[in-house]
């Protein structure tokens, strides 16, 4: 005699589940809760968001024209000077001092870093289209990954820094002619910084494209008749946005330094154009009597690359699903 | 192996081909005219003479072969002549005397050839960004093993501080910081690269050591940040695998699991990472040269940039992708060396 076997089994009381456990989350929120707890990143990007609002707005709060010759107070010393050297020449006309021309050095600085920021930022959105176009490109048309990916790496083994010094000093004049000289500089180094560093964002995007192309949501969509171009704009692009925005913020870092050298060489934009590497470019000649100057720009370059890098480190680890959630 | 390294050594020819192409025809673009220099008195025939004898007359074509005919059959020549007659090695062999008085790529600024010039530039360079690569990865590789092998501790929080502090500081900040403090305050180091100095003593070499220290720093900081960082990936990749646990398994000792197994493996990409960045530091010396004022071949690039010394510019152009292509070939080739599980074929 055996009992009869229930019709339908009653679930497990242990397995049972009294409804979801947690309600949903995005992703977007899970990356936000993980890179939150990357705390240099949280300070790289508070110290980006302060030096780009700083140098949108400061020239509003600190309306001292940059290029504004005041031969009288030339050479003042920053305020903090006055600490340990009762003697120095400072005062609150100048918060930051002056230079030998008496230009104040805290709107040079706002200027310079407007025009370092701007490069950047123009300079690392350019690259980013380029790399991901080819990777993109390159990872999905079976025909182009072969030449594509020669001519990246062609490119790769192109010496990146004399190349830019010989195209800056070549197409200064005509660019300098058709779009002024602050003008046709920036376009001129954008291009340049552009052209020269979309590699490593090609690569990375064509492996992702290589892998993410072969799942099986790419294979319904072209089931159902997608076209190309739309499975790469609905499906593919949103899937290698993380490693784009990796990428994104070292194209950032080195835009920035890239300009810098390049004006620290006496290659950038014109003299009276204050940029951050300018800046420390004209200083270092006189650092022994004035420190300050040298040190300003150096440190907001060095301060505003870290945090970008920073941030990069923490977008890394936030976008990564295997480390989110640890 | 040896079919794969024929093959890329092929194949690196025309890249480099390619690439000298791309540089020629760029420069050709060049606004500057290398007979501004010359006064205006000068009646216009006998100015177009000077520009024959530079070799200007001819299209661009034609004188981008005779550049490489001169850079890669010429020179060849001299070099071998050279080995032959004055080298310490090989000076024992006959005297060939290849070099038959053919036209050299020839400066503009200074009238002789580029090669003379670049051969006595070339020692500073290497002194100063040889000694820094060294130092860089002397001090890269211990940091890096060390922070990988307690990681989160406060060595390895520290380290990757100041990595990433060293990857953010570009080398035309930390130089003249380096110099203010060093030379200005402390009065420790000369903050210029003196080329002409001798090493006959011990207080002349003394001397040498200081006025290097400081550009060697520089770089070395760039060096460090980088590898160390590459170098801690690495180990922290190898350190969960399953034959550490086995080599600890076995009784092996915690430094012999680590120094020998962990490490070696650890090693193979941070060895190609080593290869791959030896190009790009002589890149980034441009601007240390320029700072500290060695007078190597970065500093060399840029005042031939300056006096639109194209024949200059375009050698030491190609030189350093020539050292990009050929590193980029060592490292790939020393992947496959180490590993024995790639497989090139």
């Amino acid at each position: 005699m055996t009992e009869p076997v229930p019709s339908s089994p009653a679930p497990i009381e242990a397995l049972k589940d009294k409804g979801p456990q947690a309600p949903p989350r995005s992703k977007w929120r899970d990356v936000w809760e993980q890179f939150r707890k990357h705390k240099g990143a949280m300070l790289g990007a508070f110290f980006l968001i302060f030096i780009t609002l700083g140098v949108l707005f400061g020239p509003y709060i600190w309306t001292l024209d940059p290029q504004a010759l005041d031969i009288r107070s030339k050479d003042m010393r920053p305020m903090y000077t006055a600490i340990w050297d009762s003697s120095a020449k400072t005062g609150w006309n100048h918060p930051l001092g002056s230079d030998q021309l008496g230009r104040d050095n805290l709107a040079q600085l706002i200027a310079g870093g407007r025009a370092s920021m701007a490069v950047g930022w123009a300079a690392m959105l350019l690259s980013l289209i380029i790399g991901t176009g080819v990777g993109v490109m390159a990872g999905f048309f079976k025909k182009l990954d072969g030449p594509l990916m020669r001519l990246t790496d062609l490119f790769l083994s192109l010496p990146i820094l004399p190349l830019l010094l010989v195209a800056v000093t070549l197409f200064r004049q005509p660019l300098r002619a058709n779009f002024g000289p602050e003008g046709g500089m920036f376009i001129l180094i954008v291009t340049v910084v552009g052209i020269t560093s979309w590699m490593p964002t090609a690569r990375i995007v064509r492996g992702d494209i290589l892998a993410i192309k072969e799942r099986e949501f790419v294979l319904a969509a072209r089931s159902i008749g997608t076209r190309p171009f739309q499975i790469i704009k609905r499906h593919l692009l949103p899937n290698v946005l993380s490693p784009i925005m990796v990428s994104a913020t070292l194209g950032l870092a080195t835009a920035i330094i890239t300009e810098s050298a390049l004006s620290f060489l006496g290659v950038g934009f014109p003299s009276d154009f204050p940029t951050w590497g300018k800046m420390l470019a004209d200083a270092v000649a006189r650092m022994e009597d004035f420190p300050e100057r040298v040190m300003l720009p150096g440190i907001a370059i060095s301060l505003t690359v870290l945090g970008v890098n920073y941030l990069g480190d923490g977008l890394r680890d936030a976008l990564d699903p295997r480390i989110r959630g640890r | 192996m040896l079919t794969y390294a024929t093959r890329r050594l092929i194949l690196s020819i025309p890249t480099l081909l390619f690439i000298s192409f791309v540089i020629f025809m760029l420069l050709q673009l060049a606004p500057g005219d290398p007979m501004a220099q010359v006064p205006l008195t000068v009646p216009p025939e006998v100015k177009e003479k000077m520009r024959q004898a530079l070799g200007l007359g001819e299209p661009p074509l034609v004188q981008y072969w005779k550049w490489l005919v001169q850079v890669f059959w010429t020179e060849p020549k001299i070099f071998i002549d050279w080995l032959t007659r004055d080298s310490f090695l090989l000076g024992w062999l006959p005297d060939t005397a290849l070099y038959q008085g053919e036209l050299r790529v020839i400066s503009w600024q200074t009238r002789s050839p580029v090669m003379d010039i670049v051969l006595q530039r070339i020692p500073q360079t290497l002194w100063v960004v040889g000694m820094s690569y060294i130092v860089g990865v002397l001090i890269a590789l211990p940091i890096g093993i060390y922070s990988a092998y307690r990681q989160y501790s406060v060595f390895d929080q520290a380290g990757t501080f100041i990595t990433m502090v060293g990857f953010s500081i570009p080398p035309f900040f930390t130089g003249p910081l380096l110099i203010v403090i060093f030379s200005v305050y402390l009065g420790w180091f000369p903050s210029i690269y003196d080329t002409t100095h001798e090493v006959r003593d011990w207080a002349s070499f003394k001397y040498q050591l200081q006025q290097m220290i400081m550009p060697v720093m520089v770089l070395a900081l760039q060096t460090t940040a980088q590898l160390s960082r590459y170098m801690r990936a690495s180990m922290l990749d190898n350190l969960n695998q399953d034959y550490v646990r086995t080599a600890r398994a076995k009784g092996l000792s915690e430094s012999i699991v680590v120094m020998v197994h962990v490490l070696r493996n650890s090693m193979i990409p941070v060895v190609t990472v080593i290869a791959l960045g030896v190009p790009a530091i002589f890149g980034g010396a441009i601007i240390t040269e320029n700072v500290f004022k060695v007078n190597g071949i970065g500093q060399l690039l840029i005042t031939a940039l300056f006096a639109n010394d194209l024949p200059m510019v375009m050698t030491l152009t190609f030189i350093f992708a020539f050292l990009i292509v050929l590193f980029n070939l060592i490292a790939d080739i020393l992947y496959g060396l180490l590993d024995p599980r790639i497989r090139y074929d």
